[in-house]
């Protein structure tokens, strides 16, 4: 009953009229970012988070929840339609999505995305109410030596199951904890990592600077080298009978979406893993467990709803960790957090405690803009189909204005845009080279809480490692993220004893 | 792309080398009754980096990674266009920054991009880029706040800020 009474109070504030409308603007902001190839809800919560120093705190994280909430229910519009997808979260739901909008279905495909995406995220809104209260209040038990192995568990999820070059993601994740390491030590406050003795560097690098370099410069010049402006969009017929025939479809295929959505959900958690595997591992499931696997990747229904209502769980599953413990489930969740750090508050488990008011809040909006979501995204389908044919060629350079003007508003320091530029541009060249960038970005974030976790264990337990194995808590953490870290190598062993094993009959 | 795998290896692993030893300006090891020195954590978080890029080095050697097989241009001649025509504009775009300031470097970025790069009309060209350091002046200067650079242009927006603020 104490849970109903929270969330009714989260309800009052998100419902304030400056919220309610802050709620309704990310919603749409984000149904157009996730529309457009190209970009995901990360570039357009990296890039607009400058922009919201202008409202309080709550107000804030409510907008850019909202527009990753928006984002995830947008991408699916350009899969179906352009056949690309509006972002990687949306990529399975191009299988079977394009096929029927070839098909001249296309309304039937966007209405089943959007409702597949309503039911996701309503599942999992729920199992986020149920499940947040009670991990806040074991976390508020963590010490340091917890919270480090958390920060272990979190990196060793990208290496055991992101599937990129494990050595490339090992140097991805190092990079951004230096980085978060340059300015001054923050326990003894000297100077430290003042590269090539510049001035710039006697202050930490905003995260920011990183985030919107590698997501709204890096990404961006990746995009239009990838996409070299070839987009044909099928035609798409929509009125209101249509529309009210196509509701229907939900009941049909509710197999897919309650499945999707629990999948999603728990998936989401993991820190590597979130709404792009989140969303192929459905589709997956979906066809495995179809009575009519053979329709899949010709026009199936469930294999648009299943990765729908999948990346929408696991957007809402990602933020678990972000609020509870302080370590975020995506990309897009660090960016959050890192603003959560510039709007003063300290994530961790002392949030359910100390700001009721911003955690009940967010949690009520992500109710709200669910149900915006689904209703916005709906009603304004030819809105978003008109808006899919602003050239790339206008839509990008306004993209790399505001992450200059964004980026340098969020530090108010010209170093810091020269700064972003370099690392955007570095990221696209590496990414070229399969060195993932997500880590990197949640590295810079999750360093300034990882080193003081490790030093302050180090210290506590006078040097002895021991102190991450024989905690109850940590312990069991610890041991799944080094099984986790050296996943990989087991599976090379395995493959090589199984190869050697003589053939049986 | 196979040369540019072992080229970025290559300095990747100097740049590793260089944090390394800019960290063990502060002590790397145990400091009695202190715990680590503050060069510890990112003394050892190079370290590793270091030892990664050796690792994409054996693996560049072994061909076993997808780019150390891969024999295609790392950027052909539509991505060495776009690389400079692209990252060029913005390079330019931040230069003039310190000059004009940042709201009308921002319109001849626009112009530069949507005209030159883009093909679109003049029509289309001014439609978005004049009206952009009057939004970008009214919503970050005055409304956030956030004063952005003028360059030299600064005795005109003197006047404007005393008649907003």
């Amino acid at each position: 009953m104490e849970l109903l009474g929270l969330l009714s109070d989260g309800f009052l504030v998100a419902f304030e009229p400056l919220n309610l409308g802050l709620i309704v603007l990310g919603v749409v902001v984000g149904l157009f970012v996730g529309a457009m190839p190209g970009l995901g809800s990360v570039n357009g919560v990296a890039i607009l988070l400058p922009m919201t120093f202008l409202v309080p705190p709550t107000s804030a994280i409510m907008f850019l929840a909202a527009l990753y909430y928006g984002a995830m229910y947008g991408g699916a519009i350009s899969s179906i339609t352009l056949g690309i997808p509006g972002a990687s979260t949306a990529v399975a739901t191009t299988f079977d999505g394009r096929p029927l909008a070839m098909q001249g279905e296309a309304d039937k495909a966007l209405i089943a995305a959007a409702l597949a995406s309503f039911a996701g995220g309503t599942i999992s809104i729920v199992l986020f109410t149920l499940f947040a209260p009670p991990l806040a209040s074991i976390a508020l038990d963590f010490g340091d030596p917890e919270i480090f192995a958390l920060m272990i568990l979190a990196f060793a999820t990208f290496v055991g199951l992101s599937g990129d070059d494990i050595a490339k993601t090992i140097f991805s994740i190092c990079i951004g904890m230096v980085m978060s390491a340059i300015g001054f030590d923050i326990i003894s406050g000297e100077p430290r990592l003042v590269l090539f003795d510049l001035i710039g560097f006697q202050s930490k690098i905003n995260f920011l600077v990183l985030a919107i370099g590698i997501y709204g410069i890096g990404e961006m010049m990746w995009t239009i080298e990838v996409s070299r402006g070839d987009t044909m969009m099928t035609k798409v017929t929509v009125s209101v009978e249509r529309v009210l025939s196509n509701l229907k479809i939900i009941w049909g295929t509710w197999k897919a979406w309650l499945m999707g959505s629990f999948l999603g959900f728990f998936v989401g958690i993991l820190p590597a893993a979130g709404a792009t595997p989140g969303s192929l591992m459905a589709y997956g499931v979906a066809k495995m467990t179809s009575r009519e696997p053979q329709k899949f990747g010709k026009g199936a229904v469930d294999g648009v709803v299943a990765p729908e209502a999948a990346n929408n769980a696991a957007s809402t599953g990602s933020m678990l960790p972000m609020l509870t413990l302080g370590i975020p489930g995506s990309p897009t969740t660090a960016v959050l957090l890192g603003g959560m750090v510039i709007w003063g508050l300290q994530p961790g488990p002392r949030l359910f405690v100390t700001e009721t008011e911003f955690v009940w809040g967010l949690i009520a909006s992500l109710y709200a803009a669910n149900l915006f979501a689904v209703i916005i995204n709906i009603a304004f389908i030819p809105l978003f189909l008109w808006f899919l044919r602003t050239p790339f060629t206008i839509l990008a350079p306004l993209i790399f204005v505001l992450s200059m003007v964004g980026g340098f508003a969020a530090t108010e320091r010209m170093f810091d845009v020269w700064l972003m530029l370099i690392l955007g541009v570095g990221g696209y060249l590496m990414r070229k080279l399969d060195y993932p960038v997500a880590p990197a970005v949640l590295a810079i974030v999750l360093g300034p809480i990882a080193e003081p976790a490790l030093r302050q264990s180090l210290l506590i337990s006078s040097g002895d490692v021991m102190v991450f194995f024989n905690r109850p808590i940590a312990g069991p953490i610890t041991i799944i993220a080094l099984v986790l870290l050296f996943l990989p190598a087991l599976q090379v062993l395995w493959r090589r004893v199984r190869g050697k094993r003589p053939v049986e009959g | 792309m196979r040369r540019a795998e072992i080229i970025t290896a290559l300095l990747m692993a100097g740049l590793s080398l260089y944090l390394m030893f800019k960290s063990a300006e502060l002590p790397i090891g145990w400091i009695p009754g202190e715990g680590p020195g503050g060069g510890f954590w990112p003394f050892w978080l190079a370290a590793i980096m270091f030892g990664s890029t050796i690792w994409v080095m054996v693996n560049w050697y072994r061909r076993t990674s997808p780019p150390s097989q891969s024999e295609d241009p790392y950027l052909d001649a539509y991505g060495l266009k776009m690389f400079i025509l692209v990252g060029g504009g913005i390079t330019g775009m931040i230069a003039l920054v310190e000059i004009i300031g940042m709201h009308l470097a921002v319109a001849v970025f626009l112009i530069y991009y949507i005209r030159f790069l883009g093909g679109h009309s003049w029509k289309v060209t001014l439609g978005v880029s004049l009206p952009s350091p009057v939004v970008t002046f009214l919503f970050f200067d005055i409304a956030l706040r956030k004063f952005l650079p003028t360059g030299f242009m600064d005795p005109l927006y003197i006047p404007l800020y005393d008649f907003f603020l």
